[in-house]
């Protein structure tokens, strides 16, 4: 679905990202992890275009990701940030609808979409006339994930969708989300820092670190033959570690 | 239009939209100037009820400023008379320090198109005053008497000390031997002179404080003060326009002494008489001529003034508002010109407001254009930087989400950034409003009208009531704009922003 070919990002004198390649398959789900700086975020705002490569090409679905084509290729994707960047001003539903609304789908297809969408994230009817302020953090995670499915995307990138929320909430969301994934067979990106995150969701893991990839690959294959001392250093610092094959929470 | 007027249109690039209206148009009636003090604006309005009650159509535009705003205006044709000294004529506005005859300064004055038209019979220049006591037991009669009496203490104005023709150049001229000579404020001075403790001080000789403390002039008898003859000024082309106005004002020749200029003084200022009914009983004592005066009411006044301030207020903060918020979405987006806008606009607020008023002149002449052209470029800052601040202020996520979306910028900036920052421009508009309508007062002095008409006369005339006739509803009505924009806040910023 992404492919990246030497793709370079740097912010003034810092090397965000190193000319990295990088080769999303359709219909998987993909965790990007690491630690703080790693480049993580870099690379999925990369591939949404929120920022612009310094030097190589990012293709989405085999077509070049340009400025000029940013707009048209954005809604074929789904993008959801920690916290959720609901529009403050608009309630519930105008923030799920926006796009469509946008695009003047008529108010039945509207309504048919978010009702479905509705069901499939648990989010209780009541909660589409409330403003942001006045529902709950795991709320906003499932409107802001209703806003960037409403226009039935090919993918699905995450940043760190779960960082922001209490563990109870956190641990009823991902399980939900896992479902959503499985459901839908969407090509899914995620970004996280928590081993046991990645792994509760990854098809394959890509561990980052100070804008490179150090190795790509299952949790069990970064564990049984780990590229780089830095990856067993990682999942070690990881504690409780994971044990191995019930990796589920 | 006269010459001499830049007409630097490009310069003021904002207000030119405004300025493409400023040419005067041809006005049936004939424009009277005065300056803001009482003895002018008693002239003009002697001058204008003398028009009226001749059959000519005259208005008086009362205490428009300075004695450069009123010759400009004379030079634009915005208006036809005002009273003048011929000091301040050859001094300030000719630039001969000298002084110059009456023969060189008409020549002067026609070569800009201005007639010196006649002199009204009395000379206000400085003067040394004494009390009439004193006078009678030293024998003072001249200034030269001074010299023989070392022993008297002076007290003069600051600025009387400090000018050229002041203090120092008069002790030289006459030699005068005083030890004891300090600088005082003018009242002080007065109450001095009563008391004794200072014997002699400087004053105009029109001041009407010579009548109320009887006081002597005594006489420059080596003319060392330049004379300043007082005259009234028209524009030459009257005598074709409206051959019989310089035949009207020529009934005034000669007519004014110093001491009835006095007398006049003292019953605006001491007695709180109008200057219309001073100068309507003037013109019925000395030319028979009885003039329709009216009082205006105080409700009418407010009226009006109210109307006036309205319209400064109104006009200056709309146009403000459509041009300073795409001007801050510009700084947001762009952010090198934006500090370039947010710079321009932030000089423009270090202008003294007067100043401002004054640059607006030449392009805009006077009158409300000026004014509002001004009070639009102060409202300007506020708003703009609120506009500037509130999309900056705008959370990153938000942002991203929404171009994460494939919103295009045109569709994100309607709706999703001006909605996010409309309480804060709201708060600048609101900031700006206040300030407009504060600032709007000095727009009387340069004839805008407004609520700085009544401050401008009660400064005049130490009127307390006056003052507050234009302090008090400008003050209600900046309390008003702000509540009106609290009312308008619901309506204009989205619901899920006042949640709290």
């Amino acid at each position: 679905m992404f492919e990246l070919r030497g793709v370079t990002k740097r912010f003034g004198e810092r090397l965000a990202l190193a000319p990295t390649d990088l080769v999303v398959p359709s219909g998987r789900t993909l965790v990007l992890i690491g630690p703080s700086g790693c480049g993580k975020s870099t690379l999925l705002r990369l591939m949404v275009g929120l920022l612009r490569p310094d030097e190589g090409e990012v293709r989405f679905a085999g077509t070049e990701l340009t400025p000029e084509r940013a707009e048209a290729l954005r809604r074929r994707m789904g993008f959801v940030v920690q916290g959720g960047g609901l529009f403050p001003h608009l309630n519930a539903r105008q923030n799920a609808a926006i796009m469509a609304q946008y695009l003047e789908w008529e108010p039945s297809r509207i309504q048919h979409r978010i009702d479905f969408l509705a069901q499939l994230t648990k989010l209780p009817t009541d909660r589409f006339g409330r403003y942001p302020v006045e529902i709950s953090g795991g709320e906003r995670q499932r409107v802001s994930l209703i806003r960037a499915l409403m226009l039935d995307p090919d993918v699905l990138l995450l940043d760190e969708p779960l960082g922001a929320l209490d563990p109870m909430t956190r641990f009823e969301l991902q399980r939900d989300l896992q479902r959503i994934f499985a459901q839908l067979q969407k090509t899914v990106v995620l970004v996280t820092h928590d081993l046991g995150e990645a792994a509760f969701f990854a098809d394959e893991i890509v561990l980052l670190r100070a804008g490179r990839i150090i190795q790509r690959g299952t949790l069990e294959e970064l564990l049984r033959s780990p590229a780089d001392p830095f990856v067993t250093q990682f999942i070690n610092a990881q504690r409780p570690p994971p044990s191995l094959g019930s990796a589920a929470p | 239009m006269s010459h001499g007027a830049p007409r630097h249109v490009l310069l003021y690039g904002l207000v030119a939209l405004t300025a493409s209206t400023a040419c005067r148009p041809t006005r049936k009636s004939i424009a009277v100037g005065s300056k803001v003090f009482t003895e002018s604006v008693l002239l003009a309005e002697i001058t204008t009820q003398l028009l009226q009650g001749s059959g000519v159509p005259a208005t008086h535009r009362q205490q428009l400023g300075g004695t450069r705003i009123l010759w400009e205006a004379l030079l634009r044709g915005e208006i036809d008379i005002y009273p003048e000294y011929t000091g301040t004529l050859a001094q300030e506005l000719l630039g001969a320090p000298q002084g110059l005859d009456l023969g060189d300064l008409e020549r002067e004055l026609l070569q800009r198109g201005i007639r010196l038209g006649p002199s009204l019979g009395f000379d206000d220049s400085y003067a040394i005053g004494v009390r009439r006591d004193l006078a009678a037991r030293l024998k003072l009669r001249n200034l030269s008497d001074l010299a023989n009496h070392p022993e008297l203490k002076l007290g003069f104005s600051h600025e009387f000390m400090d000018r050229a023709d002041g203090w120092p150049a008069l002790r030289d001229r006459y030699r005068l031997p005083q030890r004891d000579v300090r600088g005082l404020d003018h009242e002080v001075a007065y109450r001095a002179l009563a008391s004794n403790s200072i014997q002699a001080t400087d004053l105009y000789s029109t001041d009407p404080e010579i009548l109320h403390q009887d006081l002597v002039l005594l006489e420059d008898d080596l003319r060392h003060f330049p004379r300043y003859d007082a005259v009234l000024l028209y524009r030459a082309e009257l005598e074709q326009r409206m051959p019989q106005v310089p035949l009207v004002l020529n009934r005034l020749a000669g007519r004014i002494s110093q001491s009835e200029m006095i007398q006049m003084n003292a019953r605006a200022l001491r007695d709180r008489i109008p200057e219309s009914e001073v100068a309507a009983d003037f013109l019925r004592r000395t030319l028979n001529l009885d003039t329709a005066t009216r009082r205006v009411g105080l409700s009418a006044r407010l009226r009006q003034n109210t109307e006036e301030h309205l319209s400064l207020v109104l006009v200056s903060l709309a146009s403000a508002v459509v041009i300073s918020i795409p001007l801050g979405i510009l700084a947001a987006k762009r952010r090198r010109l934006g500090q370039i806008i947010l710079a321009v606009t932030g000089t423009i607020q270090t202008i003294p407001s007067l100043a401002l008023l004054v640059f607006m002149i030449p392009v805009l002449g006077i009158g409300p254009r000026p004014a509002i052209a001004a009070l639009f470029l102060y409202s300007l800052l506020p708003i703009v930087r609120n506009t500037y601040a509130g999309l900056t202020g705008i959370a990153a996520d938000v942002l991203e989400s929404a171009e994460a979306l494939g919103l295009p910028s045109i569709a994100r900036l309607r709706l999703i950034e001006l909605p996010l920052a409309s309480p804060t421009i709201l708060a600048g508009i609101k900031t700006s409003a206040v300030i407009n309508v504060g600032t709007a007062t000095l727009g009387a002095l340069i004839g805008a009208g407004g609520y700085g008409q009544p401050i401008l006369t009660g400064i005049r005339l130490a009127n307390v009531g006056l003052i507050l006739e234009g302090a008090v509803p400008a003050a209600l009505m900046a309390l008003g704009a702000q509540a009106a924009f609290e009312l308008l806040e619901p309506a204009l910023v989205p619901r899920g922003l006042r949640l709290k």
